[in-house]
């Protein structure tokens, strides 16, 4: 609770180990409040968490943990590969191990050639790429990002996606809030929405689209009393020109539609189904933006 | 405990860092540079007539308090100033989201940060201190009764200010504590007058008022203790001053201020274990 504004209100969401999770969802709708919470950062009024098995925000859980804020800044007068042993130190690492840690960490996160300069002269990309050398420097066993590609070029988003890779492969997971749809579909196992502090759905981006396929088909003479027919079979049927669009969840129903619309003495000249887009699949379950 | 140490060795880097410290450190320069002037003229005016020892003593030392008390003035304002921003403004700036995620218990980012201060404080307090008297002495010949005790609660009541700044930063913004802060001290200083009101006054309620604003803030009746451990009884006695020795703090006074540290540096702790970053 902020004030007396509810921040988050019954979210409920499980990770799994090892996976690239994407927390999806509007501005305010509660991801970043989430994140903290889980981060110890804010307590929840009310509702429970855990991480790797021990209560949001303990210490221990804390170890395992690493995080780039959204934003990331820090003490201007450090330079990267000092800020790198500084919060290597905090992690409980030792002097020694810091000495090769900290430029495998730079190499990792391209600023290898900055190590020496301080930070004051950095630019926004370079501090993110230096947020996320942080967060990963002790190795943790899940990583939560918070909008990580924020202030990158194309070169430092596709490093970012190499890096969120990287911690799988390695056995980590990850935690990725962010509103950029198409970084998140490349990345990510499994993605929740979020609105109003409430997951709406829940979908593993590693199985085929579920949600199935929005199809457009270019169609000579189709009557009015067909269309009405096509509204019982599938999603949203809208017939203008000669186009013809709608959804389905699956390919399997389209031969049977195509009988359908050939037997009523329409001409198909072309049908072509493209998997649901996650950001289609992002506007129809949060609504479109109605202003904030 | 480890996460407590890195962070002092980091504030202190931080402290020193601050512009206003060492614009502090200059203006203490300059006020010594004044001050030894000023000494050297008086010497010069005592040495042109006949004058009893004694009293020139007493004018002198007299003098050196006026230093030490610039000097006390000066490390206080310097000691809020500079560490007004610590928490406030990584709180404010989200600095702080990436030290509190550590695996560090709250109450080591704090303590650390304090300790990191009360270091770069008691340096401060050593050098400005140290060098004021050793001016005086090489003008005058004149030397503190008992320095070290005089030094040390004026490193105490810069330890007072900073755990008072610390506290305040956990709940305000930069701006608010940087008003509050000095306010307090401004409370302190009005307590020190009030209660000297005692020496020739008859109303009590002025001096229950006066003792009253040295509890609220105990920082200024450090200072009058530590004015009343450096001067001979004689020359104490002979102003209504900020370091008249009127109405001296006790040892009691002295032991508050220590009782009330701790327990301001417990609160800043559960505050800020409490709030959400």
């Amino acid at each position: 609770m902020f004030g007396s504004r509810v921040a988050v209100s019954d979210l409920s969401l499980t990770v799994n180990r090892g996976e690239i999770f994407g927390f999806l969802g509007p501005n305010g709708a509660g991801k970043s409040t989430s994140i903290k919470m889980l981060l110890g950062l804010v307590r929840p009024t009310g509702g429970h968490a855990e991480v790797l098995g021990l209560p949001a925000g303990d210490v221990d859980a804390r170890r395992q943990i690493g995080f780039l804020p959204e934003d990331f800044r820090f003490y201007d007068w450090l330079t990267a590969a000092e800020l790198l042993h500084l919060h290597g130190r905090l992690c409980g690492m030792s002097a020694d191990r810091l000495r090769t840690r900290v430029p495998e960490v730079l190499e990792l996160v391209g600023i290898v050639q900055h190590a020496d300069r301080r930070l004051r002269g950095f630019s926004k990309g370079m501090l993110q790429r230096l947020g996320l050398g942080q967060a990963l420097i002790h190795e943790p066993q899940i990583v939560f990002l918070d909008e990580p590609t924020s202030g990158l070029d194309p070169m430092g988003r596709r490093m970012v996606r190499d890096v969120i890779r990287a911690q799988r492969d390695r056995g980590a997971t990850v935690f990725l809030n962010s509103h950029l749809l198409s970084e998140v579909e490349i990345t990510c196992d499994r993605v929740a929405f979020i609105k109003d502090g409430e997951v709406i759905a829940d979908r593993d981006l590693r199985t085929s689209s579920p949600e199935g396929f929005h199809v457009t088909a270019q169609v000579g003479k189709l009557s009015p009393a067909v269309l009405s027919q096509l509204a019982g079979l599938v999603r949203a049927p809208r017939y203008e020109g000669e186009q013809l669009t709608f959804g389905v969840s699956s390919q399997d129903v389209l031969p049977e539609i195509v009988r359908l619309i050939v037997a009523s003495g329409a001409d198909v000249y072309r049908v072509t189904p493209e998997p649901l887009a996650l950001e289609d699949l992002f506007v129809r379950l949060v609504g479109e933006d109605r202003g904030l | 405990m480890r996460g407590l140490w890195i962070l002092a060795g980091v504030t202190l880097r931080e402290a020193a860092r601050r512009k206003i410290l060492w614009t502090a450190l200059l203006a203490a320069v300059l006020l010594l540079a004044i001050f030894a002037v000023a000494l050297r003229f008086q010497v010069a005016e005592f040495e042109g007539r006949p004058m009893s020892p004694f009293v020139r003593y007493q004018v002198e030392s007299g003098m050196l308090m006026v230093g030490l008390y610039t000097c006390d003035l000066l490390a206080v304002v310097m000691t809020i100033l500079t560490s007004i921003d610590t928490l406030a403004g990584e709180i404010s700036s989200g600095t702080i989201h990436a030290i509190a995620t550590k695996p560090i218990a709250r109450w080591q980012i704090l303590t650390g940060k304090f300790l990191g201060f009360a270091a770069m404080v008691t340096v401060y307090v050593a050098i400005t201190f140290w060098s004021t008297v050793a001016v005086a002495f090489a003008v005058t010949g004149v030397l503190p009764e008992h320095p070290f005790h005089g030094m040390l609660l004026i490193v105490a009541e810069c330890i007072v200010a900073l755990s008072v700044t610390i506290l305040l930063g956990t709940r305000f913004s930069t701006l608010t504590c940087g008003v509050l802060a000095l306010g307090l001290q401004g409370v302190a200083f009005m307590g020190g007058w009030l209660e000297q009101v005692s020496g020739f006054s008859q109303s009590t309620e002025i001096v229950t008022l006066g003792i009253l604003s040295s509890l609220i803030m105990p920082t200024e009746s450090l200072w009058r203790r530590a004015a009343y451990e450096m001067q001979t009884p004689l020359a104490g006695s002979l102003s209504f001053s900020p370091f008249a020795n009127v109405s001296i703090p006790s040892v009691t006074a002295v032991v508050y201020a220590g009782g009330y540290f701790v327990f301001i540096l417990g609160v800043a702790i559960v505050l800020l274990n409490r709030r959400d970053l």
